[in-house]
């Protein structure tokens, strides 16, 4: 190879060279965060994701033992009233949105819901503390699920609109020439077309707000014991991780660790399922 | 390279190579040779057994239907198929004799000149895209000066003097592959490499370059791969024909277009096809 | 979109077209009235969200008024009440995570996007995204348990014995501070950045870079003087949006932060951001002006992340724009 170079060119190529080093270094990096989470998560938490942790209510303060069976229940609750809130919300707007929107209309109410998305969840905390805890005078799970609902309808609804528009028009008139008015056809055709992208969404929305601590802390608040019904403070996993994080007890840490390691693998779990069901629907529609 | 050096490499000349069934024994001389070229984008080839030269100072048309790896032909004149990663290539092409493949990469792109099919200015000022260039591989001359000669090469120079600093995107389509024809020539290059140059742009700016292009070709050796035979016709000197992949007929261009050597040729310059 | 203005008749209809074609209408005017509905609640809730914002902080507004946004007193028990030490906490730890994250983000986006064959590349972004979804709490647990132990004994002794001279890096190390906040936070905005700022770069068009390949540039030079240059407003886009992230993280930032209000120089030492003090306050509020004050940080907060959404919207819509005009 007789490549001769001029220095100047020697130099300019050496330095293209060690640029591009250096940005995959920082490639390098910024994946290799997600496996130390996840790492140190493991090693400090694994063997305290045991039979106690999910069963038992956390031991009395400053006692070892115990678990987090009721913030368990507690996040599940959460999560199944905020999904009953928002994504009827989202799925119904959305669909106006996509088949009898007008232009105007249309625009206000995606505003409105890139206005909520881009609200930080704390804001949100403070709306569900002043409109149902506040007049009521205690915290509860319905006012914590009502702040998470709220935090899951811009994602569900963006995510509707999106997947109804790619329906083809093809398969709406179809439909339509067979007889169906428009809601029939869109209940009967358009949805199903589009479920699998609204479902993604809306797993997607649920892994979102699973995570998320402040608009909790003072609306569900927490609770060492069981939380019967809708009305009183429950505890819930992020909580009890911020909670016990906190706190000068090691037991606690260990428990923390552990409740941290259960989170993000629900967590991501979630992801990848919603990340595999839209690519195996996306394929499955391309084959 | 000070144009000592370049001058000092002898130039090969010779009869055009690829002249099929004419008696070329007129002498050129020759800025680049191709020798059996075939190129392969993966398992599929693209290009077959290739060889043609390039006059110096002189325009060369590569013409031919959409699909016949004209442009692509054209790219590996300056290695820019490497970009591509899995494009292959065999066989030898030659400037001033010497190997294009042996050479540093980046530092032969400065001898080639490429103009694209559609303008595609930098997002920068007028002056700053001229000046791209000489600013990264170093000028002895005064940059204002480099930008002011290559602007006035390409013909741009009365029409922008005063606004040399807007953003090149103010400019018009034509005046815009102006300024990257001015942006190509401010490292003096020795070929100019030109894709369709004018297929995005008005009849106006097409004869505007047309002109210029016939002026440039005596300070620089032009290639220009073009679908319009009425341009190829009007501008060059000499054109190849390609046709799936393999050069038909390489003749000066009067002969090529008069008394074409290649059925194949005269139905396409006919209109039959393409 | 299809509008269907024109009415669809059912097949074999029985009893006359008229009342048919009525009863049929009817059908979607209800599906339209219902889901205009649920359409309108969105607008409704985000309306009610400013609404309540703005009244439920009169107390704090009226007794403080604009002062309130650059008194440095925080006093709940003689109710005096100054938004500047969450203002300055929240910016400065939101500057340190943009000066961290900026360089790191694009760096990974220009591998990303320039050098990575594709499989790679859609690995790595695969990965990266799943680092958005991280929550933060958990970014606040290895933050208290692993990098508050790391900034106490080894970085933050580190940087004092070398750059100590500074005012920047005074004081003791708690481990705890603004610097270790904005680390934190850095790596909870990386994603952002990174995926944003990787979509962009992968839209320049092909022949910008190969323009400047073509006149002798080295990869670097053409990535770095044509390709990013032709990608910026959308780069810029990115940040905005990630400042935007930065600002309203919460337990992240208030699990590491030593929480204390003050404005203080050194990056050592311990402060507060407003979604930090909302979120340890707010249940101790032991009167009404104190939660409207609290209620009014949540306000300016608001404001802060709308504007920045906002302008963060414009130029990802200009990049794009840019990208059409140039190509037509």
């Amino acid at each position: 190879m007789t490549a001769r170079m001029t220095p100047r060119v020697l130099w300019r190529k050496s330095l293209s060279a060690v640029m591009l080093s250096l940005t995959g270094v920082c490639a390098v990096v910024a994946v290799s965060v997600l496996f130390l989470i996840l790492g140190y998560l493991v090693i400090h938490g694994g063997r305290s994701v045991n039979w106690d942790f999910f069963t038992k209510l956390p031991a009395p303060v400053g006692e070892l033992g115990g678990g987090m069976a009721n913030a368990i229940l507690g996040s599940a609750k959460l999560l199944a009233l905020a999904s009953l809130i928002g994504v009827p919300i989202g799925l119904f707007g959305g669909i106006y949105l996509a088949e009898f929107g007008g232009h105007g209309a249309g625009f206000v109410v995606r505003y409105a819901a890139d206005l909520l998305n881009g609200t930080p969840s704390i804001v949100i905390g403070i709306f569900a503390y002043a409109l149902l805890v506040l007049p009521f005078k205690h915290f509860s799970t319905f006012s914590g699920a009502f702040a998470l609902g709220i935090m899951m309808i811009p994602i569900t609804l963006r995510s509707t609109e999106e997947f109804l528009r790619a329906v083809p028009l093809a398969l709406r008139e179809g439909a339509l020439a067979l007889g169906a008015n428009k809601s029939r056809a869109i209940l009967t055709v358009v949805l199903p077309a589009a479920y699998r992208g609204i479902l993604t969404a809306v797993l997607l929305a649920l892994a979102r707000v699973a995570g998320e601590t402040a608009p909790l802390l003072f609306t569900a608040f927490s609770n060492r014991f069981w939380s019967p019904g809708w009305n009183q403070p429950t505890a819930s996993l992020p909580v009890m991780i911020y909670t016990y994080a906190v706190s000068p007890y090691d037991d606690w840490h260990r428990q923390a660790w552990a409740a941290g390691l259960l989170l993000l693998g629900l967590v991501l779990v979630i992801n990848l399922v919603a990340r595999v069901v839209l690519l195996r629907g996306a394929a499955a529609r391309r084959s | 390279m000070s144009a000592a050096a370049r001058l000092s490499f002898s130039v090969p000349t010779g009869p055009l190579p690829g002249a099929i069934g004419r008696d070329m024994s007129s002498e050129q001389p020759m800025r680049m040779n191709i020798s059996k070229l075939n190129f392969y984008y993966g398992e599929k080839q693209v290009l077959f057994d290739i060889s043609l030269g390039v006059a110096a100072a002189r325009l060369t048309a590569l013409i031919g239907p959409s699909g016949c790896g004209k442009s692509t032909l054209l790219r590996t004149l300056n290695r820019m198929h490497e970009t591509v990663r899995n494009a292959r290539l065999d066989g030898e092409i030659t400037l001033d004799g010497q190997s294009i493949f042996l050479q540093d990469v980046t530092q032969f792109r400065r001898r080639i000149g490429m103009v694209f099919q559609k303008p595609n200015p930098f997002p920068k000022s007028i002056f700053d895209n001229v000046a791209y260039g000489p600013r990264i591989n170093g000028t002895h001359r005064p940059l204002s000066d480099v930008v002011e000669a290559s602007l006035r090469r390409a013909a741009l120079w009365d029409e922008v003097k005063d606004q040399l600093h807007k953003s090149a995107y103010e400019l018009s389509g034509g005046q815009q592959q102006r300024l990257c024809i001015a942006r190509a020539l401010a490292v003096e290059p020795e070929v100019l490499l030109l894709d369709e140059p004018c297929s995005a742009l008005d009849p106006i700016s097409t004869a505007k370059i047309e002109e210029l292009l016939v002026q440039l070709k005596e300070s620089c050796t032009i290639v220009i791969v073009t679908h319009n035979m009425q341009q190829a016709a009007r501008v060059s000197d000499f054109t190849a024909f390609l046709l799936n992949g393999s050069l038909i007929e390489f003749s000066p261009t009067p002969q090529l277009f008069t008394t074409p050597a290649d059925s194949r040729t005269e139905a396409y310059i006919t209109g039959r096809f393409g | 979109m299809p509008e269907n203005n024109n009415p669809v008749r059912g097949a074999g209809s029985s009893s006359g077209p008229r009342s048919l074609f009525s009863r049929l209408r009817q059908g979607d005017e209800i599906a339209r009235l219902i889901t205009l509905l649920f359409a309108a609640s969105v607008v409704l809730i985000a309306l009610a969200i400013v609404y309540q914002l703005w009244a439920d902080s009169a107390l704090s507004r009226h007794r403080f008024g604009l002062h309130f946004l650059v008194t440095s007193v925080w006093d709940p028990v003689f109710e005096q009440f100054g938004a500047l030490p969450f203002i300055y906490g929240t910016l400065l730890t939101s500057a340190v995570a943009l000066l961290l994250a900026v360089p790191l983000g694009i760096g990974a986006a220009i591998f990303l996007a320039e050098l990575a064959p594709q499989r790679i590349s859609a690995v790595c972004t695969f990965f990266i995204e799943l680092l958005a979804a991280v929550p933060s709490v958990i970014y606040g647990l290895l933050g208290v348990f692993v990098l508050v132990p790391l900034m106490r004994q080894d970085v933050q002794p580190f940087l004092k014995s070398t750059l100590g001279f500074l005012p920047l890096f005074t004081g003791p190390a708690y481990g705890v501070g603004f610097l270790t906040a904005g680390i934190v936070l850095a790596l909870m905005i990386l994603p952002f950045i990174i995926s944003v700022s990787r979509e962009v770069l992968l839209s320049v068009p092909r022949d910008q870079r190969e323009a400047a390949l073509a006149l002798g540039s080295t990869r670097w030079e053409s990535t770095w003087k044509v390709v990013v240059p032709f990608a910026r407003t959308g780069i810029f886009g990115s940040i905005f949006l990630a400042l935007a992230r930065a600002l309203g993280e919460t337990m992240a930032v208030t699990m590491v932060i030593g929480n204390t209000p003050q404005i203080a120089a050194s990056l050592f030492a311990p402060g507060y951001t407003i979604a930090a003090v909302i979120a340890n306050e707010f249940t101790e509020a032991t009167s009404d002006l104190y939660l409207h004050a609290l209620i009014e940080l949540g306000l300016v907060l608001f404001l802060l992340t709308f504007i920045l959404n906002g302008l963060a919207r414009l130029l990802i819509l200009l990049t794009e724009r840019k990208g059409a005009e140039v190509r037509a």
